[in-house]
């Protein structure tokens, strides 16, 4: 910055319009002119005033000295206004023919800050400054992300919502356990006598822990096809966990054709389920209950009944029937 | 059409004619309440479609609902941060006409798929004007509506006149008296 050979003249009013922030300093750094927005923001008049008192110089550190500052001519300053400690100002000082420095300092980060504090207005800035894009900049994000904030708030609202109403098991395309528990209470409340199925596949983990995965859902999908091939198109088929099913069937009461109904579920499930070039073998348990057998019928009991009895056909050795209350 | 303009349509009516005005409005032309989403695009015709239901379920005319909009965009509470802006770009009224060429390239700065119309200002420099704006049909009567507020919050007495061109809208603004009226104060940048 040194020897450099040109010099100019320039009023302090230009040197306003072109810096309005500029400081002028005298050989010792006291300050001998301010630019009119400076001056606006300040919180006493600058001019007499020692720089280094006049503002807290941030960084570069180590500026304690007038010499210290003419050695950072041209670098990058951060500094403050002291007694105003929000106001954060970066600028740069450059050394004056005949001693003395100029500085030139703008608003940082703090601009939108400053501007409502200060109450300033574009021609408080250099015809050449952005603070008027950058304002609007702001503005233009605040709305944005005030309508995507709007809109995600919604679309979560409407997400759960979904997910609540949804009535069908994604993977198998089965109803899952709220439909389930509904149509159990719509068909109590009927009145219409109906039998509840709860069906467990037995070995189903270990084809899903030797197969895999993919399998594991193959076998599912295969499963609800055979029960929903099984069963009629007025009952209910639901899949209420990982490898439990339970059936429907509104008007079965008689228990000898609810025996035949489950073991041609059983007999068709223990058929070995292809999944290239694994063949899955798999098999079922089934406990069942009949509205009848209660006064009045309890979705629960019902459910925790049929539960116990397929408890009893897997204890019995799997791939059996029972039917509540024939259980002993 | 950028939702922006349809959403800024749809919290005017809602504002100023109340949520269930809204609700038959959306019923009327089939969209859900909820409305438009500002950052989506839709069918430029739905803009036509939304003014011509509020015209006929206000028994308004398109030209006095569009100008009450560019009213309510800088003297409601919505509006705040634009009428923040035009201020802060305009110490008196001639600075802020002057400023409002422009306003439309800053806005593509940070939205850059929102088409506004762009904005020519004539200044013989005798106190008359002419605010040219080309693009989004009807576009001059919400400047009315802009332009008349502003007046009013700089203290401004202003004569202002809608002449529909070809392809352009022009708005001729006498300007009477800078100081009118007190004006509104106002602070500028945002409150956060």
């Amino acid at each position: 910055m040194h020897g450099e050979e040109s010099v100019f003249a320039i009023g302090s009013q230009a040197l306003g319009r072109a810096m309005p922030m500029y400081l002028c300093l005298d050989p010792d750094g006291r300050i001998t002119g301010v630019g009119p927005t400076l001056a606006k923001i300040a919180p006493a008049p600058l001019v007499g005033q020692h720089f280094l008192t006049a503002f807290d110089l941030r960084r570069p550190g180590g500026i304690r000295t007038m010499s210290h500052l003419v050695s950072r001519s041209g670098q990058r300053l951060h500094l403050a206004l002291s007694g105003a400690p929000g106001t954060n100002l970066r600028g740069v000082a450059l050394p004056l023919a005949g001693g003395g420095m100029l500085l030139n300092l703008s608003l940082g980060i703090d601009l939108p800050a400053a501007v409502r504090q200060h109450g300033l207005s574009e021609r408080d800035f250099a015809p050449t400054d952005l603070a008027m894009e950058i304002l609007c900049l702001i503005e233009v994000m605040q709305l944005v992300l005030g309508e995507l904030h709007d809109l995600n708030r919604r679309l979560q609202g409407e997400k759960s919502l979904a997910e609540e109403e949804a009535q069908t098991d994604t993977l198998t395309g089965l109803r899952n356990r709220r439909a389930l528990v509904t149509r159990l209470h719509s068909l109590i409340e009927s009145g219409e006598p109906f039998a509840l199925m709860h069906i467990d596949l037995d070995f189903f983990k270990q084809v899903n822990d030797s197969l895999g995965h993919a399998a594991g859902d193959h076998v599912l999908q295969e499963v609800a096809r055979i029960m929903s091939g099984a069963t009629r198109s007025h009952d209910t088929v639901a899949r209420i966990g990982g490898d439990e099913f339970v059936i429907l069937m509104p008007g079965m009461i008689d228990t000898g054709r609810l025996h035949r109904v489950a073991l041609r579920i059983i007999g068709q499930l223990s058929q070995p389920i292809r999944f290239d070039p694994h063949l899955c073998r798999i098999s079922a348990s089934i406990g069942t209950t009949i509205s009848t057998f209660y006064t009045p019928p309890v979705a629960e009991r019902m459910l925790a009944d049929a539960d116990r009895a397929l408890y009893v056909s897997k204890r019995a050795g799997r791939g059996r029937i029972t039917v509540h209350g024939e259980d002993g | 059409m950028h939702g922006l303009i349809n959403r800024t349509i749809q919290i005017f009516l809602r504002d100023t004619y109340g949520s269930e005005f809204w609700a038959r409005l959306a019923r009327r032309i089939d969209i859900p309440v909820e409305g438009y989403e500002a950052m989506l695009h839709y069918d430029d015709r739905s803009t036509e479609v939304l003014l011509e239901a509020a015209t006929a379920l206000l028994q308004r005319s398109r030209e006095t609902i569009l100008e009450d909009i560019g009213t309510w965009l800088v003297s409601s509470h919505v509006g705040k941060p634009l009428r923040r802006l035009l201020r802060f770009g305009g110490v008196t009224f001639t600075d802020f006409l002057n400023s409002l060429e422009d306003l439309p390239g800053r806005i593509r700065l940070a939205l850059p798929d929102l088409q506004l119309p762009t904005l020519d200002l004539d200044d013989p420099g005798t106190g008359q004007f002419a605010l040219t704006c080309r693009g989004l049909p009807g576009f001059g009567h919400v400047l009315v509506g802009i332009l008349g507020a502003m007046a009013d919050d700089y203290g401004a007495l202003v004569l202002l006149d809608h002449l529909t061109g070809r392809d352009s809208e022009t708005v001729n603004v006498r300007l009477i008296s800078t100081d009118h009226s007190q004006g509104r104060s106002f602070t500028l940048a945002g409150d956060a």
